[in-house]
């Protein structure tokens, strides 16, 4: 076990070299895209071009360029913003970070429970008309584009009833964990949008893989020993069911924490990591991007290999393949 | 069925834009019109009426009309915004299916090659995937996005603009293909060990016509399950992109531009963001349960990461 788990770490640190590179490559040595100009400004004359592409290094071949970076974000952590002159990355990136991780948890805690309980009940009424009618609404409920949905939530809750039905409901924007109340009620709306999708991406998947362990040989042992009904719903079918949820979880839990998130935050204004790296794409302040992006690979990265070392300790098999 | 004859109406509504545009709408939904006119009851009424409300500044669109011309309203160009999000139907759906195949047929390649020949090729190919798929998705669409749109693409003999359509339809690809290539690998590696596979070999047919004539054939089912939920997934994709204004480019429309057309008229005319919300999501339930019925109908294990 210990030799599956350093291997997974190993080829994490493997993965997230690449990441670094690719991500280098993409923002700073894209044909067009000139990191001198940026920081200079517009119409710098080549003079100062000259000298800015010096005081930065960026006149030095191109892995020494990459080294220098990746020393200025990992090890002096003093990366600073090409737009925002004086603003560091890795301190922006932290601060943000709170507000990302409190609209993630608060959704997931809501689609877990949505999620899990539409999926078993549906499951548990095979035959009836309650496990299509809920997988309809899961269906629908999936394809729904978040953002597109967060627009409609605020045009209810922010618009002409806002006067009178929602009118306890704040404006949007985001306010610190030190006013717990105005906290959840600032994040309530952002939540139930985040978690609407994925609730019916879980109560689609649980499903399935109920109905398909209602089917397996050991729920037909547990009902030949007599087991009631309800015991081998929860004790045998959900439990093994939820295998697959945990994997499915470990990673869109960590993409979201990343910043996938990104669409909920723009539309609910959410100073977020995700609306960190939409405006820092935007003006393509590269220092900034090339953070949040590396910040957000981390968290997938590390998920995925959560993920692993979960199966492998569930799932023996798994630590020989 | 009813998801076919439901995707076929939308598909044909939307091919049938032009005809729209021109005998009902009378009009042309990418020229902005602002100072244009339209009669409702009769009487002839400013496209774009100066705001009552606060300030007084600015204008207002008009609203629906619930007739020929205007029948959803104008947006804030004074476009008509039922022959826009006709016309923005044929761009969404064209660039969902296209990506869809891109991705499907180069998953395919890269599956068979990763999964038959094994070895270096298959430790290269599968790494490629991982590092791909180590990006939350969206993250590295938008990435992608907001460097070639400002550049285009340039390799060798590809040639494209920065405003092409062709630079969102290969994004999405892109981004995809791990989620369809790895399974296809895994069923690739499966199949391998199969007598019929391993007699093929051993009788000593070429490698090629081995892949044409017994692999594929197997693995062709799978790629027709993920078919149809490749195209929603990717219609998603596009509107989220076209959304933060860095896909489809201006004054082309698709249902996700005109989503942001609507953001700033959300709260004075909802109907400009309502509407492609609302075909996005007709489109979207039926593409997946197409793909429901495509799977129980041909293979009843697939099953796509992210999508179910």
């Amino acid at each position: 076990m210990l030799r599956f788990v350093l291997k997974r770490l190993l080829a994490m640190v493997l993965v997230l070299w690449a990441i670094s590179v690719l991500v280098y490559l993409i923002f700073f040595e894209t044909p067009g895209v000139d990191p001198a100009a940026r920081i200079a400004g517009r119409g710098a004359s080549p003079a100062v071009l000259a000298q800015v592409r010096h005081a930065f290094g960026l006149n030095r071949p191109m892995p020494i360029r990459y080294l220098l970076l990746m020393k200025q974000l990992f090890i002096t952590r003093d990366l600073t913003s090409y737009v925002n002159i004086g603003e560091k990355v890795v301190p922006t990136i932290l601060q943000a970070a709170p507000v990302t991780l409190s609209l993630v948890v608060g959704a997931a805690v809501l689609w877990l429970i949505f999620g899990i309980g539409s999926g078993v009940l549906a499951a548990s009424h095979r035959g009836s008309l309650i496990d299509p009618a809920v997988m309809s609404i899961g269906m629908i409920a999936l394809s729904i584009p978040a953002y597109w949905l967060g627009e409609m939530v605020n045009l209810v809750t922010q618009s002409k009833l806002h006067s009178t039905v929602f009118s306890w409901v704040p404006p949007l924007g985001y306010v610190g964990l030190s006013n717990p109340a105005q906290w959840a009620l600032h994040l309530l709306f952002p939540w139930l949008t985040l978690a609407a999708l994925y609730a019916g991406i879980y109560a689609r998947v649980l499903r399935a893989e109920m109905v398909s362990a209602l089917d397996e040989d050991y729920v037909r042992t547990a009902r030949a020993k007599g087991l009631s009904e309800r015991r081998i719903l929860w004790r045998h079918a959900f439990r093994c069911s939820l295998l697959q949820v945990v994997s499915l979880f470990g990673l869109d839990f960590g993409s979201l924490v990343g910043g996938s998130a990104l669409l909920t935050e723009v539309v609910f204004g959410l100073p977020g990591v995700g609306m960190l790296t939409w405006t820092s794409l935007q003006n393509l302040d590269l220092p900034m991007i090339m953070g949040t992006v590396m910040y957000a690979s981390f968290f997938v990265v590390i998920a995925n290999a959560a993920v692993d070392v979960v199966y492998a300790w569930l799932d023996p098999r798994v630590r020989r393949g | 069925m009813g998801s076919v004859v439901v995707l076929l109406l939308i598909v044909l509504a939307c091919l049938m834009a032009p005809l729209y545009a021109r005998y009902i709408a009378h009009t042309n939904p990418f020229q902005s019109n602002i100072l244009g006119t339209t009669i409702v009851n009769g009487k002839s009424v400013q496209v774009l009426q100066p705001d009552t409300q606060g300030l007084g500044l600015g204008s207002a669109p008009i609203g629906p009309t619930w007739h020929g011309n205007y029948f959803l309203g104008a947006d804030q160009e004074g476009r008509d915004v039922m022959a826009r999000l006709l016309y923005g139907g044929r761009t969404t759906l064209l660039i969902g299916t296209a990506s869809a195949l891109v991705c499907c047929v180069v998953a395919a390649v890269l599956g068979l090659i990763a999964g038959y020949f094994g070895g270096a090729v298959d430790w290269i190919l599968s790494r490629l995937f991982d590092l791909v798929w180590a990006f939350p998705v969206y993250l590295l669409a938008i990435s992608l996005a907001v460097v070639l749109l400002t550049s285009g693409i340039h390799l060798g003999p590809v040639q494209i603009g920065p405003g092409s359509l062709m630079v969102p339809i290969l994004i999405i690809a892109l981004i995809y293909i791990p989620y369809v290539a790895r399974p296809l690998r895994g069923q690739v590696l499966s199949l391998k060990e199969r007598e019929f596979i391993q007699a093929a070999v051993g009788v000593g047919v070429a490698d090629l016509r081995i892949i044409r004539k017994e692999v594929l054939p197997n693995i062709l089912p799978a790629i027709i399950v993920y078919f149809p939920l490749m195209v929603a997934l990717g219609m998603l994709t596009e509107s989220a992109l076209s959304f933060l204004s860095i896909g489809v480019q201006p004054p082309q429309a698709s249902w996700g531009t005109i989503i942001n057309d609507g953001l700033s008229l959300l709260y004075n005319r909802p109907a400009v963001a309502i509407a492609p919300g609302v075909m996005l999501v007709i489109t979207t339930v039926a593409l997946n349960l197409l793909g429901d019925s495509v799977r129980d109908a041909l293979d009843p294990r697939v099953r796509l990461r992210g999508s179910v």
